[in-house]
């Protein structure tokens, strides 16, 4: 694994394809939770730290679990077992990490808390650890077929990367609407509406960087 | 609230009183990743509805038995078994380019939050019948959402519509594709206008 795959890796899910504007995942708290720039930016922390810990933890899991030939059953564990393992593993961490943050870090949990429970069911999240393993693309499959160590590597890199990039789609987004409150649109597309037009424009400026990789 | 309701209406609110794309921006990474083309969305839309109606039919059957404390890892379990059959009857039975175009977003119907959101706030208190309508009810108002949003992004950016050319072959002049509609920027761009016109024409007759 050179330096390069590292950029990359992080270029493309943060720019190249964004989690948000390019591969439509995370979309409920890009149009539910940017109405305040600080609360974007919480949710966007807490969104990061849990795609780091699942894409670890779900990784490994594939790798002795499900990957195929890395037990001793004769049955596609991939397509049958992938989506409760995968569901049950992320909701289970973020239940793990509020109890953490609730006991040895009250500071951060206050700060976080009320978006830690609303993680289980971002999609974003669930995302990431199907395009770390069972569909991922090219660049990390690549990485991935050369370890096991590596593939890991590779997978809590994407993870942090792609949380990067969620955070980053936020706060842009999160801008843009406190800007909006002042502005003068048309009654039937206050609110949601104009929200998607903008993150239209955003994804059309994202969509620039296609060339770069 | 619900008993109000005939049973005809619990199919038919989905339509547009609750419809889940436009009214409660339920269940939009979906919505905005299939609708490159009809095809895709109507496939999207039968998973969705088979998964929504199956789960609201064996929550409603067991609420008496779900306790309360652990509903949402209960429903979760259960969606999710729903998902993974549907996964693999598509895998065995679909075309793989529709397969290959739905991608990741089958397994993620398991964190669709219009289909927890049926489960929590409908089947885990109705009844068998009432939830399995209510099911098939935002189900379909959901399929007919996204595939006038795909029929319109798919009509638009590829010229076609459910891959047959919507322009006559003999009409003079060549109809150039906007691509940009089956990008990215045009999913946002046509839901923020679809929603728009729904505000202005549809949503003040119902409420």
């Amino acid at each position: 694994m050179t330096l390069t795959t590292v950029l990359t890796i992080s270029f493309s899910a943060v720019f190249v394809s964004n989690f948000v504007l390019a591969r439509f995942l995370g979309l409920c708290p890009f149009i539910g939770v940017t109405k305040k720039m600080e609360n974007a930016l919480g949710m966007g922390a807490a969104v990061t730290f849990v795609m780091f810990l699942a894409s670890f933890v779900t990784y490994l899991l594939y790798g002795l679990i499900l990957k195929e030939g890395a037990l001793w059953i004769d049955a596609d564990l991939e397509l049958v077992l992938r989506t409760p393992m995968y569901i049950l593993v992320i909701a289970t961490l973020v239940q793990l990490v509020e109890m953490f943050l609730r006991a040895r870090v009250p500071a951060l949990y206050d700060a976080l808390g009320i978006y830690l429970p609303l993680i289980t069911t971002n999609c974003a999240i669930m995302g990431v650890a199907l395009l770390n393993t069972t569909d991922a693309p090219v660049e990390i499959r690549s990485v991935a077929e050369t370890g096991f160590g590596q593939g890991l590597i590779v997978a809590s890199w994407h993870g942090i990367s792609a949380g990067i990039g969620f955070t980053l789609a936020m706060i842009l987004m999160s801008g843009i609407r406190e800007r909006l409150d002042a502005a003068d649109v048309p009654a039937p597309f206050k609110g949601m509406p104009i929200a998607f037009i903008c993150a239209g424009l955003m994804s059309l400026a994202f969509f620039g960087f296609t060339g770069m990789l | 609230m619900a008993d109000e309701y005939s049973l005809r209406k619990e199919i038919t609110k989905g339509f547009i009183q609750q419809n889940a794309v436009f009214v409660l921006a339920l269940g939009l990474c979906p919505t905005l990743a299939v609708t490159t083309g009809l095809k895709n969305a109507v496939a999207m839309g039968i998973a969705v509805i088979a998964v929504m109606v199956c789960s609201n039919f064996i929550i409603s059957l067991f609420r008496r038995f779900i306790p309360e404390q652990v509903r949402i890892p209960c429903f979760i379990v259960i969606i999710a078994s729903f998902v993974t059959m549907v996964d693999i009857l598509f895998k065995a039975y679909l075309p793989p380019e529709i397969n290959a175009a739905l991608g990741i977003f089958i397994p993620l119907i398991v964190v669709n939050c219009a289909i927890l959101n049926r489960a929590e706030a409908f089947a885990y208190n109705k009844t068998l019948g009432r939830s399995v309508l209510d099911g098939l009810g935002i189900g379909l108002g959901f399929t007919i959402s996204i595939s006038l949003l795909a029929a319109i992004r798919e009509a638009l950016g590829s010229g076609t519509l459910w891959d047959y050319p919507w322009v006559p072959s003999s009409f003079p002049l060549e109809y150039v594709s906007a691509s940009v509609m089956i990008q990215a920027p045009g999913a946002f761009l046509a839901l923020g206008l679809l929603m728009g016109l729904f505000n202005r024409f549809l949503k003040n007759e119902s409420s």
